[in-house]
């Protein structure tokens, strides 16, 4: 967890920062008082269940929101001020790309921006992007746009890039190559935030994970230390005893779905063997990964039930 | 490759190119506003012989269609565009890019101007052929500014429309509005033939307002003071409605 203490000392050297970060939408509380620091050279894997308030933090780092209160930082300024966002790449949400345009001419438009940009067939070259400049993005398939999407954010030579859920809708394939120009460009020196929903996206991209929920991180830390705190695997058994099968792993985290409980665990193969061994009586016991959403939506659930407890 | 930013000048030009190209990719979107006026012209005042040989009459025919293009494309291009745009997540993305938002306003009033006075070209072509209609090169220049002037209005009207209704919405409100501009405002009947109490109302319209500006910067005569006044006017209000309906905008809009 964040030392709030520590957060403004080491703030001048990140490239991104949110000192006591608040911001509502009338009577919705998206982020709710977030200090966090993006210091140069990480992946930073930003993970919650939808409407946790990554996208929130995501658009003030990119300057389309303004905080409710405390401030946020990129390279130094404010991130509302244009010229402080000459380092910074994005893609677009949903890869919605102008229909009309060829992809050779949304990879200029896009570089026109910038200070310093990396030549469109460089570019090309490093996404797989070849052989589609001349065609329009409307003509494309999903993931060919999400290609182009990724690839836009490296355009400006950037030294800060955020990827909002860069591979949904890809095959594994695909998925692959994107994660290698994406490593390469972080081997090659630039910071990335990635979001995702994929739990083998964070685990094959990211060094430091950040788990947000109801607005706050609940927890910032390696990404073996989250994943040892997140449950991901589902027990689902029916019982006359759950309380007593709850208290076998304290880490474990059980609720009822009407007449058969479910037990989210880190470790399904010593909570079997406990299970087993206590003499609990037990039937149609089924065991499956957890979900990235629902493994975090019992974290974030933990985390309500014990107040002022922390992960690390 | 050059070490600086681009300024907001480059900028502008960037976008609105961009823009254009878009627009022109898909000719159908715009071809309304380029050919409608024009086809006016040709097929309601050039066979009206009365009107077509008098250099007076026909000139002020002229200049009423051109009025009717330049709001039809300033109400079409803001009103549709950013109702469009904002159904669109490419849009928010351009706002993540290091462009301040003034460039992206003035990229959105200079393609939109450049539409307008390709808008024009047809009619001014179709007059110079097949009616009366006559005006110094001065006296057309002096017409084009006044057009430029008095358009303001109708771009306004078309970004309130463009951030209070979705893009369905908007298309019909939109073609409603500007054919009862254009009558009320005597774009397509000359105000002459109008009732006394059409005439009273037709005074407070922008459409009537920007006719009779124009016409007095082509043909000259004197200039009701209440086209002028009335302009600016309506350039305030709106611009004011639009500034509050953009506000309201950027607090909804989020996800």
């Amino acid at each position: 967890m964040n030392d709030p203490g520590s957060g403004g000392a080491s703030s001048g050297d990140a490239l991104a920062a949110f000192t006591a970060v608040t911001r509502r939408y009338g009577e919705v509380l998206a982020v709710d008082d977030v200090t966090l620091d993006i210091p140069p050279g990480e992946i930073v894997g930003l993970l919650g269940p939808n409407g946790a308030g990554k996208s929130t933090l995501l658009a003030l780092l990119q300057g389309l929101r303004r905080p409710t209160s405390g401030t946020v930082r990129l390279f130094g300024g404010d991130p509302r001020d244009a010229r402080n966002r000459q380092r910074l790449g994005s893609t677009p949400q949903e890869t919605a790309l102008p229909d009309s345009l060829k992809v050779g001419e949304v990879i200029d438009f896009v570089g026109s921006h910038f200070a310093e940009r990396v030549p469109t067939a460089v570019i090309a070259d490093q996404f797989g992007l070849g052989d589609l400049l001349r065609r329009q993005t409307g003509s494309l398939s999903g993931g060919q746009k999400r290609r182009v999407s990724v690839a836009l954010a490296f355009v400006g030579a950037p030294r800060l890039v955020l990827l909002d859920e860069p591979t949904t809708g890809l095959d594994v394939d695909a998925r692959r190559v994107l994660w290698d120009a994406i490593r390469a460009q972080h081997d090659a020196g630039v910071t990335v935030v990635v979001t995702s929903h994929y739990l083998e996206e964070i685990e094959a991209l990211a060094e430091r994970v950040v788990v947000v929920g109801h607005g706050r991180v609940l927890a910032d830390d390696t990404l073996g230390r989250v994943l040892a705190h997140v449950g991901r695997s589902r027990i689902r058994l029916e019982t006359d005893d759950a309380p007593a099968i709850a208290r076998l792993d304290p880490a474990v985290h059980w609720q009822s779905d009407g007449h058969a409980h479910l037990f989210t665990t880190a470790d399904s193969d010593a909570f079997v063997r406990a299970l087993v061994g206590s003499g609990i009586p037990f039937r149609g016991l089924t065991v499956r990964g957890a979900t990235l959403e629902e493994a975090f939506l019992a974290l974030t659930e933990t985390e309500r039930s014990h107040t002022g407890r922390t992960l690390a | 490759m050059s070490a600086t930013a681009p300024g907001v000048a480059r900028l502008s030009l960037v976008h609105a190119k961009y823009t254009l190209i878009e627009t022109f990719r898909i000719p159908v979107a715009v071809i309304g506003t380029l050919v409608f006026p024009a086809l006016a012209l040709l097929f309601f005042v050039v066979p009206n012989r009365a009107v077509a040989d008098d250099p007076a009459s026909a000139t002020q025919a002229v200049l009423s269609l051109a009025v009717f293009a330049v709001m039809s494309n300033g109400l079409f291009g803001f009103g549709l565009g950013i109702a469009e745009n904002r159904e669109k997540a490419w849009d928010p993305y351009l706002r993540t890019l290091p462009a301040p938002g003034m460039a992206r306003v003035l990229a959105q009033f200079f393609s939109t101007g450049v539409l307008g006075f390709v808008a024009i070209l047809p009619i001014i072509v179709v007059a110079g052929l097949f009616t009366a209609a006559e005006a110094s090169p001065l006296r057309i220049l002096a017409g084009l500014l006044a057009l430029g002037f008095a358009a303001i209005p109708f771009m306004l009207i078309g970004i309130c429309i463009g951030y209070s209704l979705p893009m369905k919405a908007a298309i019909a409100v939109v073609q409603v509005i500007m054919f009862a501009l254009a009558f009320g405002g005597g774009l397509f009947l000359p105000p002459q033939l109008f009732a006394g109490w059409l005439d009273a109302i037709s005074m407070w319209l922008p459409t009537r307002q920007a006719r009779e500006f124009v016409i007095w910067a082509v043909q000259g005569g004197e200039l009701p003071w209440w086209a002028w006044v009335g302009v600016i006017a309506w350039s305030i209000v709106l611009l004011l409605l639009a500034l509050l309906l953009f506000r309201r905008d950027e607090g909804r809009r989020y996800r």
